[in-house]
């Protein structure tokens, strides 16, 4: 990655629940305006590694440093500023099902930048749905939307607060093929548009190939393979990193 | 570290451990009410939203119950006063036992199985599909927005409810005893006000603060600390209402005690 910035880095990180060790000694940088996938079998832990980026979980041991700062050593007012640089697009979009989609995209506006007016809290809105191509849906309910167009209002609301850093969890899971890929060009034309860094969280590999700069395997909590889709998988020997990539290519 | 460690140790057993836990949990989580209540920023809009729905969406059942409490009140308590030749005193002991005892309870009981149950229900499934961490990430408070909000609107609307059933039951009543008594409406009630003191109506009102608060508090806290899935919905609407009911009554029993010390004074 050269000279570029980074704006994650971990170093060491270990997470468990209970009995069960999820996270055993992470490592992992993010550079800016990348988009870096982090691929994995479920339960592997790649949720609870971004959820610990945004402070929802804290980490047992090891270092998160988001933008510089360490996330567990913040504070809840400076662990609310350095949210605002983070956008989280959630698995299942997590929209406010008793709000419509423009209150739902006022909902962290009004509340975070308090000296905007109606008229640019407005204007910022539709702006954004432009941009994920659903301006006809701003007095629809979450329920009359479908899958994907969730996961575009979802991607929208976390965009209103003009984030540096993008975290898309399971972006494509539960969608056909063709809104897939459309989820997968929204998440290129985010980066390209607001010049964010990205992690997107899935186990879908064409998703990744997409979307991807570069790929981390998460296998038994720690990163068994980290390069460009071309040096992770097609020629893996990791044979569980090969089955996955079989699964993914060649037996669906 | 407790990430590389491979069992864990309990101080007592797993359940007694787990209860004590959730103890600790819940205090945590009522104090926490205090010190975000007085705290900006303040969800005024979000309150009154919640108080329209409390309030004015309970208010056809709580109308439907108090106004048979008090028909079904005054025709069972008939019997026994008419056997003394004490019938005129009806007004009087329905306005007594509604104001000071049946009014609150039958309201908070109510509340409980249809506020309760349904800010539990609410907050659980917002939790599970994920909401209140997208709140969270979004740099707002969730506690504020979903939980001092509600809390605030139950302890608010609940004496209001209160009151309003005390006149749809006085109602109900009314109609009962003109019905077989041919007592008019202003004898009916000059002998309601005249039954009834300002300690019963200012211990009725307090009372019912409190119902209102345990009802919001205990609805929010099984909503937001239940456990993942469609099932932990369920389960925290079913113990909002259990353990509310199970409060209030405790609450009543309390309150009974003390405002029987002011009495005998």
């Amino acid at each position: 990655m050269g000279n570029r910035k980074k704006v994650v880095e971990v170093r060491n990180l270990y997470k468990s629940f209970g009995d069960l060790d999820v996270l055993k000694g992470v490592d992992l940088d993010l550079f800016r305006e990348e988009n870096l996938v982090i691929l994995g079998r479920s339960g592997t832990g790649k949720s609870v590694l971004i959820k610990i980026m945004v402070g929802l979980l804290l980490q047992d041991s090891g270092r998160m440093e988001v933008l510089g700062k360490e996330i567990s050593k913040l504070g809840v007012r400076e662990l609310n500023e350095m949210r605002l640089k983070i956008g989280f697009s959630f698995q299942n979009s997590a929209l406010y099902d008793s709000m419509t989609v423009r209150e739902n995209m006022e909902f962290p506006l009004v509340r975070n930048y308090k000296n905007l007016t109606k008229k640019e809290i407005a204007l910022r809105i539709e702006e954004l749905l432009d941009a994920v191509g659903l301006p006809q849906t701003i007095n629809q309910m979450p329920s009359e939307l479908s899958g994907g167009q969730k996961k575009r209002i979802g991607v929208a609301r976390t965009l209103v607060l003009n984030p540096e850093i993008m975290l898309y969890d399971e972006p494509t899971a539960g969608l056909d093929p063709i809104t897939c890929v459309d989820i997968n060009n929204l998440i290129n034309e985010v980066r390209e548009r607001y010049k964010t860094s990205s992690i997107v969280i899935t186990h879908d590999l064409a998703c990744a190939k997409q979307t991807g700069d570069r790929m981390a395997v998460l296998l038994d909590g720690q990163f068994g393979a980290l390069g460009t889709f071309e040096e992770v998988f097609p020629h893996a020997e990791d044979q569980r990193i090969k089955s996955f990539y079989d699964y993914n290519f060649i037996n669906s | 570290m407790a990430g590389q460690s491979g069992t864990r140790k309990h101080v007592f057993s797993k359940k007694i451990d787990a209860f004590f836990k959730g103890l600790a949990d819940a205090w945590n989580f009522f104090k926490r009410f205090f010190q975000e209540v007085f705290v900006p920023p303040y969800e005024f809009k979000e309150v009154i939203h919640q108080c329209y729905r409390i309030g004015v969406e309970s208010l056809p059942l709580i109308s439907l119950t108090g106004f048979i409490v008090g028909i079904v009140f005054t025709n069972q308590s008939r019997p026994s006063l008419s056997e003394f030749g004490a019938t005129s005193w009806l007004p009087s002991l329905i306005a007594i036992a509604i104001v000071r005892a049946m009014g609150p309870l039958v309201t908070a009981l109510i509340a409980a199985g249809k506020v309760g149950s349904g800010i539990g229900a609410e907050i659980a499934s917002m939790k599970v599909t994920e909401q209140i961490d997208a709140m969270e990430v979004s740099a707002t408070n969730p506690y504020k927005f979903l939980v001092v909000s509600r809390v605030l609107a139950t302890t608010f609307m609940i004496p209001v409810l209160v009151m309003y059933t005390d006149f749809v039951a006085l109602m109900g009543a009314f109609i009962n005893v003109n019905a077989n008594e041919l007592v008019s409406i202003s004898t009916f009630f000059a002998q309601v006000f005249s039954s009834v003191t300002f300690l019963d109506v200012f211990a009725s009102i307090i009372k019912s603060v409190f119902f209102g608060f345990t009802i919001g508090m205990v609805g929010c806290y099984k909503g937001y600390n239940s456990s993942k899935g469609t099932e932990g919905v369920g389960k925290a609407a079913n113990a909002a209402v259990v353990i509310s009911m199970f409060l209030i009554f405790i609450e009543e029993l309390l309150s009974l005690q003390i405002i029987n010390l002011f009495r005998i004074k």
